[in-house]
């Protein structure tokens, strides 16, 4: 794989950002590396917003033009939720850089937040034009244009939405900003001449079976897990790279981690549930969607309330049903156990043909009887 | 990808040949569609340009609709080319914003770029009733476009126009279509085919026979008034022009109801489905204004047919003669009193008012025996043929009837009826 300049792994630490503005800052390109952008992602990170964007500020004042000062800047205005604020300089960023594809990116989000879809489609397709293979946009761009799509059939049929779909609506922007995650940003070549503007249908496997669609949570919203990262567009179907999971947030493009995750340490009972990681993550990088899905309860919480055989039938597509090998571990988990739960936040390293990333997960498990089963998976 | 999308696409065309397909064979829409089907369409789609050589396009198209756009829509989704279709649609849009067929295909190009889908109204839990709807306008809009009105053809109904009619109308139900026809003094009033354009008929199809039966009545009628849109409910649109219904014939058949209207269309929609009304025909208020200014209160026949016949000019002219020949040799013999020879254009069923054909055939033997002379002149006549499968002309002219002892001028109508290979009248009155 071949890594871009722009895609060094510099923001690692800024874990408790939103999803989606650490995607976007991961990618980011800057020409040199001032001493105070990492206090300000520091303050970010920490939640001290009017404090970070003082020192942004600060730092913009002998850098106006500094492209990372001024996309911290609308990251840290997104935060304080000022959307106007956010979007101004996002709009100016991608005029000064129109080459930059996160700054189209996280306007859209802005926009699709103020259900302007239309402009988040543009922003969206800007974001594509100029990084053919920026997998977020893809795939916020398959949700905007299921909004689109929504809004246009509202418009044929006369649906009454007054209630029920607009929280639907509001669920899926909270979903755009927060869990949603997304794939990560794929540092692949650009593909050759003609990428086209739209994005990667579903899954060829998704073709043969569209009743899939029927047990998303509105008949108008997305049948891919929120997890999936597009391939580029010229690749084949089956090549399509399959998030590591439903929603991973991912930091950077994985540097190679140790195989064998460190037995946890401290808390009696916690080797069992590492056991049980250690289980699940060889099962995922064998392939072996018995053992993989016995991994998870019954109760398990399916991404976006799909039906249980849904999700297994999404999951089984993304792992045996891709090429290639996949290689999944994860580094030292802190285990925290409280009866008959336990909570492993770890970092976990996916590879796949086409597809590298790390991610913060947290698996939630439940006792049955003498072994640990997931029963939350979340990724931030 | 790229086969997911190909698939995708020919899911929509699918749909809507389906659709094609359910109607050629004359079927519900809903029917099932099989692969035959599919296959026979894609057959049929080749075909008509061949048919089309054969009856070359007339001179002037409406092309105003958006049936022009919709065709190469869906020929952009056949061909795969979503993307095209998508920016042609946002067109059609910015066009008619509220075109809901529009904001249909809209939704599942949009919809195609999220996932594969395979149906024409995508969208999950879509109203059938509604999609059903959208579909159907569709495949009547694009039927339409496909099979324009042959030109050396003319609908048999127009026989012969009075001079001061300068337009006419005739609407195909079936085909849900409304054709103007110009009045072409100068070719000796042939029919000369102007536009056409998409309607809306009652919910519950044609051949009205009752008062809310919501049907369109199939007959010859014309416009009795023109009802400004300020004076009208939103329903109506851009304005109303109320029809003769029921008509003497309707009457005499027992047919109910009233308040059949030709009208626009609600302020909330650019269009509505082809059965909608409560036997209402409707038109795009874009349309209808369009149509309104070539509309005479009082004059203007308006002839609403299950599926419009359609005459060689040779047959129409043939149809044309002999009517007139009827015509006149009824004058002729009125004027020769020889009641015997003028009751024989009259059919046994004959009936007017009260009156049948015994107390009718007394009546004028005993007027006609006090004439010494009769001189009756016919002018302004005008010959339309009702749609049906009963062969019943109307025929109406004004009438100038002098004698020795009565002098009158009248405007008359006249119902003839075919009985084996003569016409007979089968009503007659005022107009």
């Amino acid at each position: 794989m071949t890594s871009i300049s722009l895609l060094q792994p510099r923001f690692q630490k800024l874990k408790t950002l939103r999803a989606m503005a650490i995607g976007l800052a991961i990618s980011f390109a800057v020409p040199a590396f001032a001493d105070n952008l990492p206090e300000v992602q520091r303050l970010i990170k920490q939640g001290q917003y009017p404090q970070a964007l003082e020192k942004v500020d600060a730092y913009l004042s002998s850098r106006p033009k500094d492209a990372q000062g001024r996309f911290l800047k609308g990251l840290i205005y997104t935060e304080m939720n000022k959307p106007a604020d956010a979007i101004s300089v996002f709009t100016k960023l991608s005029e000064d850089y129109p080459e930059l594809p996160e700054p189209y990116n996280n306007l859209a989000v802005l926009y699709a937040q103020q259900k302007q879809y239309d402009k988040a489609r543009t922003a969206l397709e800007m974001a594509i034009r100029t990084h053919p293979s920026y997998a977020i946009a893809y795939e916020n761009l398959g949700d905007v244009y299921a909004k689109l799509a929504s809004q246009a059939y509202d418009k044929a049929l006369q649906l009454d939405n007054s209630n029920s779909t607009t929280q639907n609506k509001l669920a899926l922007i909270r979903d755009l900003i927060t869990t949603s995650g997304k794939g990560n940003v794929k540092p692949q070549p650009a593909p050759v001449a003609a990428a086209p503007v739209v994005p990667a249908a579903p899954v060829a496997a998704a073709v043969a079976k569209p009743a899939v669609a029927a047990v998303a949570p509105t008949a108008t919203i997305v049948t891919s897990t929120p997890g999936a990262a597009s391939a580029s567009p010229a690749s084949k179907p089956t090549a399509i790279a399959a998030a590591p999971a439903p929603a991973a947030a991912v930091a950077t493009p994985a540097p190679a981690a140790a195989p064998t995750p460190a037995p946890a340490k401290a808390i009696a009972g916690s080797e069992d549930v590492v056991k049980a990681m250690n289980a699940w993550a060889d099962a995922w990088s064998r392939k072996d969607m018995r053992a993989y899905l016995g991994a998870y309860a019954h109760e398990f919480n399916t991404p976006k309330g799909m039906s249980r055989k849904a999700w297994e039938q999404e999951r089984e597509q993304r792992i045996a049903g891709k090429g290639g090998k996949i290689s999944v571990s994860f580094d030292t988990p802190q285990v925290t156990i409280n009866g008959d739960k336990a909570t492993a936040k770890f970092r976990q390293h996916y590879k796949a043909t086409g597809l590298s990333s790390s991610t913060t997960k947290t698996l939630v498990f439940v006792r049955a009887g003498s072994k640990w089963l997931i029963k939350e998976e979340n990724a931030r | 990808m790229k086969l997911g999308r190909k698939l995708v696409l020919s899911g929509l065309a699918v749909a809507l040949a389906a659709g094609a397909a359910a109607r050629l064979k004359d079927k519900p829409a809903t029917t099932p569609v099989t692969i035959n089907e599919l296959s026979a369409i894609a057959l049929a789609r080749t075909t008509p340009d061949a048919s089309s050589q054969r009856s070359s396009l007339p001179l002037i198209v409406s092309d105003s609709g958006p049936e022009e756009a919709l065709t190469r829509i869906f020929a952009e989704i056949e061909g795969n080319r979503l993307s095209n279709a998508l920016q042609l649609t946002e067109n059609l849009l910015r066009q008619h914003p509220n075109y809901r067929l529009a904001h249909l295909i809209k939704g599942d190009l949009l919809l195609a770029r999220k996932q594969p889908i395979n149906t024409f109204g995508a969208l999950n839990d879509a109203p059938a009733d509604k999609v059903a709807d959208l579909r159907a306008e569709a495949i009547a809009r694009l039927a339409a476009y496909r099979e324009k009105p042959p030109a050396d053809f003319v609908p048999r109904y127009l026989l012969q126009m009075q001079p001061d009619q300068r337009f006419a109308i005739v609407v195909d139900t079936k085909r849900s279509r409304l054709y103007l026809y110009e009045n072409d003094l100068k070719n000796g009033g042939q029919p000369r085919f102007v536009a056409d354009y998409y309607v809306t008929q009652g919910k519950l199809g044609a051949e009205k026979l009752a008062e809310g039966d919501k049907k369109t009545p199939v007959g010859v009628y014309h416009v009795t008034a023109n009802l400004p849109r300020q004076k009208l409910a939103d329903l109506y649109g851009n304005g109303a022009f109320p029809l003769n219904y029921p008509n003497e014939w309707d009457k005499r058949q027992g047919r109910g109801g009233s308040g059949i209207w030709l009208h626009g269309t609600p302020s909330d929609t650019f269009a509505r489905p082809p059965r909608a009304s409560d036997g209402c025909v409707v038109l795009t208020n874009q349309d209808l204004d369009v149509v309104a200014k070539n509309l005479q209160v009082g004059l203007t026949p308006v002839i609403i047919s299950n599926s419009v016949e359609w005459l060689s000019l040779d047959d129409w002219a043939k149809e044309r003669s002999e009517l007139n020949n009827s015509i006149d040799s009824w004058r002729a013999d009125w004027e020769s009193r020889d009641t015997e020879r003028y009751l024989t254009h009259y059919s046994k069923r004959f009936k007017a008012g009260e009156q049948d054909f015994a107390e009718f055939s007394a009546q004028k033997k005993q007027v006609n025996a006090g004439k010494e002379w009769i001189k009756l002149k016919i002018d302004n006549l005008s010959v339309f043929r009702n749609p049906g499968k009963e062969e019943v002309v109307v025929v109406t002219f004004d009438q100038d009837y002098r004698s020795n002892n009565l002098n009158n001028q009248m405007k008359k109508r006249q119902y003839w009826l075919r009985e084996g290979d003569q016409w007979k009248i089968i009503y007659e009155g005022s107009a």
